[in-house]
């Protein structure tokens, strides 16, 4: 029971907000030691652990081409294009980028989009392109709120719609184990199948959330607006 | 063949360049913890290469990442003043070069996605020309540097400084969140050879109610869920729960369908991961990349959409399973 403390450290220190470095670090020495490991063996466990999860970091590879294409004004020919789609709203923008995104990662191209590749230099700046053209400069809360929502597309997209695939990592553990632990036999395109209705479900919940975003951008933004109007008479 | 490990190493070397780059730059207070962060993560990068086939010990590089973790957690990072354009200089760059802009960025996902479905059909010299079951990852790579040239060549840029430069400043933005998606999986490793998975799964029994079936379903799914926020990926969270509560209870017992338990209970586990900061990678080096003031805004504009989706999937379960 008492190698659980090391989950007591992890949930304290997120949400005392201290540096997440620091407390994943001292709960897994923590764990390690709790847990009956030797000094050298918690060594080696953050050594093994580094080494075999570098796929996650290898993203910084496209950060040069994307630095010196933002330079040249990437973003700025982003926000120029998505305005001379007057339909496409911010919602609606979001919302095609959801399906795109479901969609290549239900085939199995999961790196395709990003966070590196796609949300940052294009998918963002599209968005918040598309909410100026109605309302002007956005107030930096707004902006905010569109950028953690094109963040929520592309994860939400990606993890409803690789399941649907069947050579995921994800299936493959679960037949893995299945197979291995209870001598059954499970087939990949069974529990592939079995994750269509949640992904339409995802798509249909997040889908209507972007398109919903597009009402409350125009009460939010709309309505500071005539506040500040109203406040401009006053004087 | 081309080997994920070289790939590794490209990246290893690109972040020890940038090291040498941060120590040189006077314009960083903290110039030479920075470089020293970012240089020994580089060097991590190329020793990991032997570190994973057995050939060279563990444990140096453990000590690296605590150093890392040091250095990082207080204080000794810090960020020079990126020289970079202005507003106004980007937008006649925008007019200037139009949607041509677009080519370079839209040629990455292009050649990931040759990389991924053609190229595994050719063979080189009697083997795969890229290694197998790696091939979108080296796709990513060869697209990043084929971007690179086209976009160098188009925009006329003659000296590479200009976007290692371009690279090193979004790098020192993102800072520590760098790090820690690699350092959460390492903690997963760690929780689970110290039994932490064994000490949920007890607990889980003992407030398993034997009575009803779907009380039962909303355990094993709320518990994935759960489960997985703490441990921040659902693999880790699956074995245990399915151990627990999946196979003896909701297919042994109640004769459930089992792949459309299994398959629903890891996709429980995936709403999980959009609210759970330990998804690093997902949630927190998104945040960083956006240059958000709030490191939670993409979990807050999640939470609701996995909360709702756990609902469904109880129902998709208890409907379709039994």
């Amino acid at each position: 029971m008492i190698v659980l403390l090391g989950v007591l450290v992890v949930i304290i220190g997120f949400a005392t907000r201290r540096n997440p470095l620091l407390v994943v670090g001292v709960a897994g020495i923590a764990t390690g030691f709790l847990g009956g490991l030797s000094p050298q063996k918690v060594l080696a466990a953050f050594g093994d652990g580094f080494a075999s999860s570098r796929a996650v970091t290898i993203f910084v590879i496209t950060l040069p081409v994307i630095g010196l294409l933002e330079r040249h004004g990437l973003q700025e020919q982003a926000r120029n294009l998505i305005s001379r789609f007057s339909k496409l709203t911010t919602g609606r923008f979001l919302t095609l980028y959801l399906v795109l995104r479901q969609g290549f990662a239900a085939l199995g191209l999961r790196d395709l989009f990003g966070p590196a590749q796609t949300v940052r230099p294009l998918a963002a700046p599209m968005a918040e392109g598309a909410a100026e053209r109605r309302y002007g400069t956005l107030p930096d809360k707004t902006r905010e709120k569109i950028r953690s929502f094109t963040a929520s597309a592309d994860n939400v997209g990606l993890f409803f719609g690789e399941d649907v695939f069947l050579a995921v990592g994800s299936i493959l553990l679960i037949t893995g184990f299945a197979n291995s632990t209870y001598h059954t036999h499970l087939e990949p395109l069974q529990l592939a199948l079995w994750a269509i209705p949640t992904a339409l479900c995802a798509l249909a919940v997040h889908g209507g959330r972007l398109l919903r975003m597009d009402r409350t951008l125009e009460r939010e933004l709309l309505g500071a607006r005539v506040e500040l109007a109203t406040e401009e008479a006053a004087k | 063949m081309i080997k994920a490990e070289w790939f590794y190493w490209l990246v290893g070397a690109l972040f020890m360049v940038l090291a040498v780059q941060m120590a040189a730059d006077r314009t960083n207070p903290k110039r030479y913890g920075t470089a020293a962060f970012w240089g020994l993560l580089g060097a991590g990068f190329v020793y990991s290469s032997w570190v994973v086939d057995k050939s060279a010990p563990a444990e140096p590089l453990g000590a690296a990442v605590l150093v890392m973790i040091c250095l990082a957690a207080f204080g000794f990072t810090g960020r020079g003043k990126a020289r970079t354009t202005t507003t106004e200089e980007r937008r006649a760059s925008a007019r200037k070069h139009g949607s041509k802009l677009f080519l370079p960025a839209l040629t990455i996902p292009a050649v990931a996605l040759v990389c991924a479905v053609l190229v595994p059909k050719l063979s080189f010299g009697g083997g795969p020309l890229l290694q197998k079951g790696s091939e979108t990852i080296l796709g990513l790579g060869i697209g990043a540097i084929v971007a690179l040239v086209l976009a160098m060549v188009m925009l006329r840029e003659k000296s590479v400084a200009a976007p290692l430069h371009a690279g090193r400043s979004m790098l020192e933005s993102m800072g520590w969140a760098m790090l820690l998606p690699q350092l959460l999986a390492t903690l997963g490793t760690i929780f689970a050879v110290s039994g932490v998975g064994k000490q949920v799964g007890i607990l889980t029994e003992a407030v398993l109610p034997h009575d009803s079936v779907i009380t039962a379903v909303v355990v094993y799914c709320v518990g994935m869920f759960l489960f997985t926020v703490i441990m921040g990926n659902g693999f880790a969270a699956f074995p245990v729960m399915t151990a627990a509560v999946g196979w003896p209870v909701l297919i042994e017992q109640a004769h459930g369908n089992a792949p459309a338990v299994l398959a629903i209970g890891m996709l429980c586990g995936f709403c999980g991961t959009l609210v759970t900061p330990m998804a690093a990678n997902f949630n927190v080096v998104p945040a960083a990349l956006l240059e958000l003031k709030d490191q939670y805004g993409p979990i807050k504009a999640q939470l609701p959409t996995a909360v709702v989706l756990l609902g469904c999937n109880i129902v998709i379960m208890s409907a379709f399973a039994f």
